[in-house]
Order: C-alpha cells, then sequence, then structure tokens
C-alpha cells in the first residue's frame, strides 16, 4: 500500500511540476493544488498505512493509526484551500486589470511599471 | 504554565477581530491600533523581562504536556524578537497615518496590519514545528492581503509570483515536516532535538536539515532563492514594504537560527559549511544589487540581502561569540531597514521619483530628514558607536576564532560597499542643487519623520548602550548554543 501511495505522490508532483512551468496562470493554479495535494498525502504516508484501524489508542485494539498526521493534513487542507481560492480571485483581478493571463507577458521592465 | 508568553499573539488578535467592526471609522481605527500597539510594546517587554529573571517561559495549550501537546516557548531571543517587532509595528503605524491614503485604510489596511504581526509573533514564540508552518502561513496570508491592497497594475503583477513562490515553499515546509515526523515521530522541537541527538545526526536528518534551509531559505532570501524579492518588496506603498523588509525576511532567519542551533548541529562540518558558502554568496550578490541601481527603493532592497547574508554567516560560524553577534545584528538590523525605508519614503513623496537622479539638495529645504538618514545610513554601515558595529565585531571576532578568514573579508569589504551605497543616497539625494521645485511643507514632512526618527533613535541608544543590553543578549545566546536549556525547559526534566 506504501508503494501505491509512493507512487501516487510521485504523479502528482510530476505533473504539478509540468502544470507549474506553462505560462498559463490557471495551469499554474492548478498545479499549485495538485502540490498541496501531493505533499497532503505524503504527510498521511509518513504516518504509516494500517490498512482498515481506527487511530484509537486502547487496551482492547492490537494495532491502531497514527492520529497525529490525520489532524496535520486537516490543518494543512485547510490553509490550501484559501490560498488558492486567493489566488484564484487574484488570476481573475489581474486578468481584468492587466488584460493577460500569460506568465511571459507580466514581466517587469527595467523600470519596474 | 505561564499565559503571559501568548499574549504577544493573542493581543493583536483580539485587536484585529475589534477592528474588523469599526472598518468604516478611520479615525476610530487608528486610535485603537495606536493604543492596542503602545499595550503590545508593554506586553513583549513585560515578557523580555520575565525571561530574564525567570528563565525560559513555556505554555502547554490545554494543559497538554510538551511531547504531546502544542507548546508556546518563550527564550530570550524570541521575545526580544518579538519586542523588536511590536517596536517596528508601533513606527509603521504611526506613518501608515499620513501615507497609506483613505483609500486603503477603509479596506481592512489596519485589521490586517494586526492580523501580520500576529503571525510574526507567532512564529517567534512557537515551540511546535508544524505550528511554525501554521503561523507562517498567517502571516503570509496577511502579507498576501497587504501585498494588493490598492489593486495596482504592478502591485498584482508582483503579487501573484510572490504567492506562487510562497505556495511552493509551503509545499515543501508541509513535505519535509512530513519527513522529519516519518524518521523521528515527534514535532515538538526540542523533542526532534532530543531524539538527533540520541541518533547523532544520520544522512537522512542531513538531507531533511537542507529541505529546511530551503525552505526557511525562501523566506529569507539567501542566495540562490532570493529572485522573487526584489520585484515583491517593490510593488507596495512604502509602509507595507517597510513592514516586509523589517519583518518577513527576518522570520525566515529566526528559523534559520532555530533549526540550524537547536536541531541539526551534529554534522556542522556538512550543514554549517553548506550555510556559511550561502551566506557569503548571498552578500556578495546583495553588495552587486546595492551598488547597481539608481532607485532608491532598489538599493535599501538590496540592503536587506547583505544583512541577512550576514546573519546567516554568523549562525554558520556557531560559536558564542558569533551568535551573539548575530542575534545583536539582526535587532539592530530590523531597526534599522524599517526606519531607512520610512526615509526613503518621505524622499520619493517630497521628489515625486524613486530615481536619484532625478533628486538632489533635498538637505537645504529639509535639514532634519537629511541628518536622521546620514545617521541611520553610518548605522546601517556598522560604524562605531553606531549599532550596526557591536554585531558586526562579534561576528567577526567569531569568525576569526574558528579560521574563517575569507568570510571575515567578505563581511567586512561588503561593509564598504554597504557605506557606499547609501552614501550614494546621500549624496545625489541631499547634496547639490534641487533638481524640481520642491513642495511638500516641513510640516508634512516632520509630521512623516516622527516614526523614522523615533526608529533611529531607538537604534543609536541600542548602539551606544550595548554594555548594558548586553546581559540578554548572551542570555539568548547562551540558550543558542546550549540547546540543554532550552530542552529542559520545555520537556521539564
Amino acid at each position: 500500500m506504501e508503494l501505491l501511495m509512493a507512487i501516487v505522490i510521485g504523479i502528482l508532483f510530476m505533473c504539478a511540476t509540468y502544470l507549474m512551468l506553462s505560462k498559463s496562470i490557471l495551469r499554474i493554479i492548478i498545479g499549485t493544488g495538485l502540490l498541496s495535494h501531493g505533499a497532503h498525502l505524503l504527510i498521511l504516508t509518513m504516518g504509516g498505512l494500517k490498512g482498515d484501524s481506527v487511530p484509537l489508542l486502547s487496551d482492547k485494539v492490537a494495532s491502531y493509526v497514527d492520529p497525529l498526521p490525520q489532524a496535520l493534513i486537516l490543518t494543512a487542507i485547510v490553509i490550501s484551500f484559501g490560498v488558492t481560492s486567493f489566488l484564484l480571485v487574484l488570476a481573475y483581478r489581474t486578468y481584468q486589470e492587466l488584460g493577460t493571463d500569460d506568465m511571459e507577458e507580466m514581466r517587469g521592465t527595467e523600470t519596474n511599471e | 504554565m505561564n499565559n503571559l508568553t501568548f499574549m504577544p499573539v493573542l493581543w493583536p488578535l483580539f485587536t484585529a477581530i475589534f477592528l474588523i467592526f469599526f472598518s468604516k471609522k478611520i479615525k476610530l481605527q487608528r486610535g485603537i491600533s495606536l493604543f492596542s500597539s503602545l499595550i503590545g510594546i508593554a506586553i513583549s517587554l513585560y515578557l523580555v523581562f520575565s525571561v530574564h529573571t525567570h528563565g525560559i517561559l513555556t505554555l502547554g495549550v490545554g494543559s497538554w504536556d510538551a511531547p504531546f501537546g502544542i507548546v508556546i516557548v518563550a527564550d530570550m531571543l524570541s521575545s526580544l524578537l518579538a519586542l523588536t517587532t511590536n517596536i517596528i509595528g508601533f513606527a509603521i503605524l504611526l506613518y501608515s497615518f499620513y501615507s497609506i491614503g483613505e483609500e486603503r485604510e477603509r479596506h481592512y489596511y489596519y485589521p490586517v496590519f494586526q492580523f501580520l504581526l500576529i503571525g510574526v509573533n507567532g512564529a517567534f514564540l512557537t515551540g511546535d514545528l508544524f505550528n511554525l508552518f501554521v503561523f507562517f502561513e498567517v502571516m503570509l496570508m496577511a502579507s498576501y492581503v497587504l501585498l494588493v491592497l490598492g489593486g495596482t497594475k504592478i502591485q498584482l503583477r508582483e503579487s501573484l509570483k510572490y504567492i506562487i513562490v510562497n505556495v511552493l515553499s509551503s509545499s515543501f515546509f508541509v513535505i519535509m515536516v512530513a519527513y522529519l515526523y516519518s524518521v523521528l515521530g515527534t514535532l515538538n522541537m526540542a523533542d526532534i532535538s532530543q531524539r538527533i541527538a540520541e541518533v547523532n545526526q544520520p544522512g537522512i536528518i542531513s538531507v531533511i536539515a537542507i529541505g529546511f534551509l530551503i525552505v526557511f531559505g525562501l523566506k529569507g532570501a539567501i542566495f540562490p532563492l532570493f529572485q522573487w524579492l526584489p520585484g515583491s518588496y517593490y510593488a507596495p506603498p512604502i509602509p507595507v514594504m517597510a513592514l516586509f523588509g523589517a519583518l518577513l525576511t527576518k522570520v525566515g532567519i529566526y528559523s534559520i537560527f532555530r533549526t540550524y542551533t537547536l536541531m541539526f548541529y551534529h554534522d556542522q562540518d556538512f550543514t554549517h559549511t553548506f550555510l556559511a558558502i550561502l551566506a557569503i554568496l548571498t552578500i556578495i550578490i546583495g553588495v552587486i544589487g546595492a551598488i547597481a541601481y539608481w532607485d532608491v527603493k532598489k538599493i535599501i532592497i538590496y540592503n536587506i540581502i547583505i544583512a541577512v547574508g550576514v546573519i546567516i554567516f554568523g549562525i554558520s560560524i556557531m560559536n558564542e561569540q558569533a551568535l551573539s553577534g548575530s542575534i545583536l545584528y539582526i535587532i539592530h538590523d530590523m531597526l534599522i531597514k524599517a526606519a531607512l525605508f520610512l526615509l526613503v519614503g518621505i524622499m520619493i513623496k517630497i521628489s515625486g521619483s524613486d530615481d536619484l537622479r532625478d533628486m538632489g539638495g533635498l538637505i537645504k529645504r529639509y535639514p532634519a530628514l537629511a541628518w536622521t538618514f546620514f545617521i541611520a545610513a553610518i548605522s546601517l554601515a556598522g560604524i562605531p558607536p553606531f549599532s550596526g558595529f557591536a554585531g558586526k565585531l562579534l561576528i567577526l571576532q567569531g569568525a576569526a576564532e574558528k579560521g574563517a578568514y575569507f568570510g571575515m573579508a567578505v563581511v567586512l569589504l561588503s561593509s564598504l560597499m554597504v557605506l557606499y551605497s547609501v552614501m550614494k543616497i546621500f549624496m545625489n539625494g541631499f547634496w547639490g542643487t534641487p533638481k524640481a521645485d520642491y513642495a511638500l511643507t516641513n510640516n508634512t514632512v516632520n509630521k512623516m519623520l516622527v516614526p523614522a526618527v523615533l526608529l533611529v533613535i531607538i537604534s543609536v541608544l541600542f548602539g551606544v548602550g550595548t554594555e548594558s543590553i548586553y546581559p540578554f543578549i548572551t542570555q539568548a545566546a547562551e540558550t543558542l548554543i546550549n540547546p540543554d536549556i532550552y530542552i529542559k525547559a520545555v520537556l521539564k526534566e
């Protein structure tokens, strides 16, 4: 299971890198979304996957899942949702104001105007 | 258990929530922000003295004990930095009243300002790696809003790049936290340090250390990762720029302080040599930028990068003198960078241009501005007895002890170049014949000058009175050089 997860995370990072290297803002934003999903899956996997065990420590349960990574992911997901939605709104405003969604055309000039 | 420890974070939080309700009443917002900021200074001053008398203060949130719960730790370094943050916040707030403009004030400038302080103070005070990430995000979210507030073309364009760079580095942060957790099974910094000491830092931990360096280096703008900084810091209005230049990069440096002295200090041949090389390259690149431009904002922005290099070089030396030098220098740099940005802002406001070739002769009409700038400039370059001197001297002494002569030479030469770059502003901006008819009255200028003068006075006192502040600095450096003090205080063994 861990091996499968590692491969999935790798594919996510690969797609994220590919998308983030493109010119269009929208593709870059989708890329950042995939990147953070990959990172979240990575935390989950790093805590150790134990099949259908529950995240509880009790005498009756022989194997249990570490609850901490899940708490961490919850926080990280909320933050990444917030940032992504902000980024989408900003991209829309930028498109309205500058009339382009091409990163090549958003370079600063010598005087930075 | 001491609730005071968390007050520098909670107090701006209360203020920010309170301010949101009065977003349309500008006068009231200003009053509340100013009052709150004075209280903030008082709280952090009290915190500094409590830490001085009682040693490191900790707070286990929700009464969970250290390795299991979230822990807030105020040691000398973090409380001194929190105090500096609050002082700078106060000065920049005062400056914002006259320069930020009503339109921005009405659109939640002051609440977001407080949110930024929450993030910065929180990052200084947390004792938990994941909470460091959370406070980084709070700080970054506030900085995104401040950067884009106003919505001019350059702001929109540069914020987009800034946010994408920071989203990338945040993902990196989460990934590195995940790796560290899988290797050590804990996120509490003191506990991490202890467990790394038990296994004596194998290769995988060094890899994670470099990973964290990439994350914090992106925020703190060290050599290969600084490219986003000149563009992004150039875009927002002056008070926001001063806030970013004084606080945001310093949070990255603080995190390097923490991780590289508390956690990853066992394989110094690899990690700290790497750090030293990057620091020297950072200084060189910063110097090239600082002397290349004629744009006053750009010159000061590249001076941030030089200072980052000097402080990181002090950390990489890792003996008591160099570390106390770095601590002195980081506080000095926060104060003086904020002051310089504010002064440069006034110059731009007077002459209506940020190019030095369009300025000149300002000293005739605005002598107070000129002399404040002069003092700030020579403090920045580290001329005794002003504040940059003691820090740099200690860093150099530490480096000499370790035999890092090349680094010493670079730091010394960089001081000369820094002096050249700010004197270029002074000579071209203040001397010579006026290029235009400067219409701004002395009265308006003096109002804006007050916070800058305040910061310069504090930094001069900081320099002249280094002797009396030194016990605090040594206490901070002692914790860094002996991680056991920190570990014992947090884990209560």
